[in-house]
């Protein structure tokens, strides 16, 4: 068994249902997450397993309308008794939510167990992570070149229609109106005032998640459907600051977690010649571990970044704090600092890589031990102490502090951009401004 | 009213459920008979009785010693869960449970894997729930830090956590269907729960379990009150706040992974969240709510167990959020100060004084001393009043003595009268305002005018803005309040 081979008919359908799940809850999670309702994604897709096990009932077919009714009303019943729990039973929201959900499972669990009795095949595992690997497409083409007909339509499983529906309607539904739900996730009063409802947009967004949740559940199951509503969005608004590139790239992100999970859930136990796993439950891990990369590298809020811009930030400041110190010490007569001093007073500060940077920058020189200011060192030495001076003489003058408390301030204040007024000739002290 | 319909759901698979059971109860009863009609028809009768004693049998504990491990079991699982429940619910944390709950899973099937390479039995409960702990403070953990080193909110978190770690569970749990030599029964059962399976060991685990939960936790309940109510306080008092929040997390990490093989991994939220929440309609007083969820958390599973005990194929875990769920219900409907009935009592109670102030005070204003058919219509038209609650407002007057009916036999009226034909059948009687009724409608004009001069002359409210306003709060002016704005409104034109 080679690990990886695309094999038509064990691969296509259930890759494709992946995907198209992948986009759906990927672009609808985008306004779930923005409006701190992702875990009404988890409560809806709980809580359908009532409404499709009474659509079943009632209607004892696995007809996808039925079903997809059933499980629709569902998630709209638990968004409306969420929110009657909260306001009429003056319950915190989270508990509301936790209360309605646990329920309705509670009750599609019992009513699974009654169609059981009418040896129906409705298994709940089967909701929760799904059947992808029963898509299979018996007789299909041996070459890629043999799906590309018209007989390839005959056979797409009514799953994988179903969710292309679903995504295409998504898109629709985010491309049209894109303009108001981002104005009814930002500022629901606004959306008000500019003639629309942002109550409406909710209801709009609720249907949606309910429907994106029936269409999949057959096919990859709810877990899935609550990590591709939550997982992308949350890794994408990690990566940027913009709702439009937040929304393009969680749809990347989330098709690059399908096919990747997908991939791994055969590759990866092939490796030591094992069966291979469920792959929804893959598709939730790689979506996880794509999330927590993005936590670690992302280029402008990830860790890696933050850590780095505070430590160039450390070593920049003391390096100012360097050229100052000799700055004073020239003042009283001293043209040279011994490098055990410095340490002495910069204990926990990153000293070495100061120097090093401000004698690569021609400003110190670093001989034996011993530190002096060069000619353009002195120059910029004398700009630091000038702002630290400065700023000592507007806290006194202008902000009103005794001029023995300012110096911890003007320590801090004298590393910014922004520049204190010039113009007085002495600090508070008494000292010359260079 | 759309509160009915979980009740309404919640009730009728129960009910088709007893039928059911009488129908299989039936099906016994009838098996041994010589199956003439005569003898199936004494059976009939029977069956009645026989299913009343089951019930009663099973309620107090007789039924043979596997039901009573279980109803037992549950019973303490679903009282400690309800203690702990309440410390998760004042911390607002009722969902941290449920990504805590979910996030045990892969920690379930690693422990079962590592079990096995060890050449230990996989399916040895301790093993398990050691997993099960590990990931899911794991789980809890991962909330924080989430929280803590990126902007993604508290929602954002728990369902990431959730999604994520349940997704490696069942990864976790197809690697051992499809790989593992041993049987993988036990593990599929942690999802939805099977309490039917637990043996005796079991119980004893969990009940040592539960016990001692509730047992630090009213040991330390002080400590965790004050956390929950006034954090700041805390830190500033001097109490080791985060240990005693860490605490309070290990207390419901340590019930939830007790409650999983009962109830399984998805509902075992639903005993710590629903208790609580059912508990707080009740009381608002800590000591009282722990007792009260203790109390709902432990008769759910004390009646959920027993009915799936008289239900063949009915899931333990399913029934006892049920009944859960329905003793939520009947405290949001029927609380004493909290309960929605109680509050719809209360605002229509005041939505009829307010009514009468205001017909009271339209008469004073005109300064008249009955209360003619005209003017009634024009405050009925105004406040939106319906027949039936125009009638209220007048017997609710009349029994309060406000005002008295006066019969048209005066012919003063008369012209009056005929202008309402509608209600000439019965000869509308006007009324006229007793005493009483005149020192109400007066004293109403006077909080008028002393709120709407306080408003114009200290909060700055333009004299033509001021009457609606005034209009509501006129009603709820204490006496108290009522002097005090005289003596200020007083001092105020002495000044001037």
């Amino acid at each position: 068994m080679t690990p990886l081979r695309f094999d038509i008919g064990l691969d296509l359908f259930p890759l494709t249902a992946a995907v198209l799940t992948a986009v759906t809850c990927g672009i609808l999670g985008n306004f779930l997450v923005l409006r701190r309702l992702s875990l009404m994604g988890d409560a809806i897709s709980h809580s359908v397993l009532p409404g499709l096990v009474i659509a079943f009932l009632i209607a004892s077919t696995r007809s996808p309308l039925a079903m997809f009714g059933g499980a629709a009303i569902a998630g709209l019943v638990t968004v409306a008794l969420v929110e009657l729990v909260k306001r009429l039973g003056r319950v915190e929201p989270g508990a509301a939510m936790g209360v309605v959900f646990s329920v309705l499972f509670a009750l599609g669990v019992l009513l699974i167990e009654q169609a059981a009795l009418r040896h129906v095949d409705l298994d709940a595992d089967c909701v929760l992570h799904g059947q992808l690997e029963t898509l299979v497409w018996y007789d299909a083409p041996e070459s890629v070149g043999g799906v590309f007909s018209r007989d390839t339509l005959a056979h797409v499983p009514r799953q994988v229609t179903l969710l292309a529906i679903m995504a295409v309607g998504s898109i629709a539904f985010v491309a049209l109106l894109f303009k108001e739900l981002r104005i009814a996730a930002f500022d629901p009063a606004l959306a008000t005032t500019q003639g629309f409802s942002a109550g409406l947009m909710h209801v709009l967004l609720m249907i949606f998640v309910a429907g994106a949740t029936v269409a999949s559940f057959e096919a990859v199951g709810s877990i899935l459907v609550i990590a591709m509503l939550i997982c992308p969005a949350a890794t994408a608004r990690l990566l940027t600051d913009r709702l439009r590139s937040q929304v393009l790239a969680s749809l990347g992100i989330a098709v690059f977690t399908a096919i990747v999970g997908y991939t791994a859930a055969s590759a990866l136990p092939a490796l030591w010649e094992k069966d291979s796993v469920s792959a929804a439950g893959s598709m939730a891990v790689v979506a996880g571990v794509v999330l927590v990369v993005a936590i670690i590298a992302s280029p402008r809020h990830g860790l890696v970044t933050r850590v780095l811009r505070r430590r160039a930030l450390a070593e920049s400041v003391a390096r100012d704090d360097i050229l100052a110190a000799l700055h004073r010490a020239a003042e009283s007569g001293r043209f040279e600092l011994a490098r055990a001093e410095l340490e002495r007073d910069f204990v926990g500060r990153p000293l070495a890589a100061a120097l090093a940077s401000a004698s690569r920058s021609g400003l110190i020189d670093v001989r034996a031990a011993r530190v002096s200011l060069t000619e353009s060192g002195r120059s910029a030495a004398a700009a630091v102490v000038r702002r630290h001076r400065l700023w000592e003489h507007y806290l006194v003058d202008e902000v009103g502090l005794a001029p023995d408390h300012t110096h911890a301030t003007a320590e801090q204040l004298e590393h910014l951009v922004a520049q204190p007024p010039s113009g007085p000739v002495t600090d508070p002290h008494g000292r010359v401004i260079p | 009213m759309t509160a009915l319909p979980p009740q309404s759901s919640v009730a009728s698979p129960c009910c088709d459920v007893a039928t059911r059971a009488h129908g299989s109860l039936l099906a016994q009863a009838s098996d041994p008979g010589v199956g003439t009609g005569n003898v199936l028809g004494n059976a009939l009768g029977n069956v009645r009785g026989e299913f009343l004693r089951e019930v009663i049998d099973t309620l107090l504990l007789r039924s043979g010693f596997n039901t009573n491990l279980v109803i037992i079991g549950t019973a303490l699982l679903g009282l400690a869960a309800g203690v702990v429940g309440v410390l998760a619910l004042l911390r607002k944390r009722s969902l941290t449970t449920d990504a805590l709950s979910h996030a045990t899973l892969p920690g379930i099937t690693s422990a079962f894997l590592a079990a096995g390479w060890l050449g230990l039995d996989g399916r040895s409960l301790p093993i398990l729930l050691l997993g099960a702990t590990i990931t899911g403070v794991l789980g809890v953990i991962g909330i924080q830090l989430l929280l803590r080193h990126t902007r993604l909110r508290e929602d954002a978190a728990i369902g990431i956590v959730l999604s994520v770690f349940f997704g490696a569970g069942i990864v976790g749990l197809s690697w051992i269907q499809r790989n593992a030599a041993t049987g993988s029964s036990g593990i599929n059962a942690f999802i939805y729960g099977q309490a039917a399976t637990m043996s005796r060991s079991d119980v004893l685990l969990l009940g040592v379990i539960a016990l001692l939960a509730v047992a630090v936790t009213l040991l330390l309940l002080k400590e965790f009150a004050l956390v929950c109510f006034d954090e700041s306080f805390a830190k500033v008092d001097g109490w080791p706040v985060t240990a005693i929040d860490l605490a309070m997390m290990s207390l419901v990490v340590v019930v939830t992974v007790a409650g999983l093989k009962a109830v399984g991994v998805i509902l075992v939220v639903a005993m710590l969240i629903i208790p609580a929440v059912a508990a707080r309609f009740w009381t608002e007083r800590l000591v009282p709510l722990v007792l009260l969820a203790a109390a709902i958390g432990a008769a759910s599973g004390y009646f959920g167990s027993v009915l799936s005990a008289l239900l063949p194929r009915k899931p333990a875990g399913a029934i006892i959020v049920l009944t859960a769920g329905s003793l939520f219900v009947v405290g949001m409907l029927a609380a004493p100060t909290r309960g929605v009935i109680a509050v719809a009592w209360r605002r229509f109670r005041l939505r009829l004084r307010i009514a009468g102030d205001h017909l009271l005070e339209a008469a004073q204003e005109r300064r008249e001393t009955t209360l003619g058919a005209d003017a009634l219509d024009h405050v009925a038209r105004v406040g939106g009043w319906s027949t039936a609650f125009r009638a209220l407002v007048l017997w609710t007057l009349r029994r309060q003595g406000m005002i008295e009916r006066v019969r048209r036999a005066l012919g003063g009226h008369s012209s009056e009268l005929g202008a309402e034909p509608a209600a000439s059948g019965r000869g509308l009687a006007h009324f006229r305002i007793t005493s009483a009724g005149v020192a109400r409608g007066a004293r109403l004009v006077r909080n008028h005018a002393l709120w709407e001069q306080y408003l114009i002359s200290y909060a700055d409210v333009a004299p033509t803005h001021v009457d609606w306003s005034v209009d509501q709060v006129e009603h709820v002016l204490s006496d108290a309040l009522v002097s005090e704005l005289e003596a200020a409104l007083r001092t105020r034109e002495a000044r001037r």
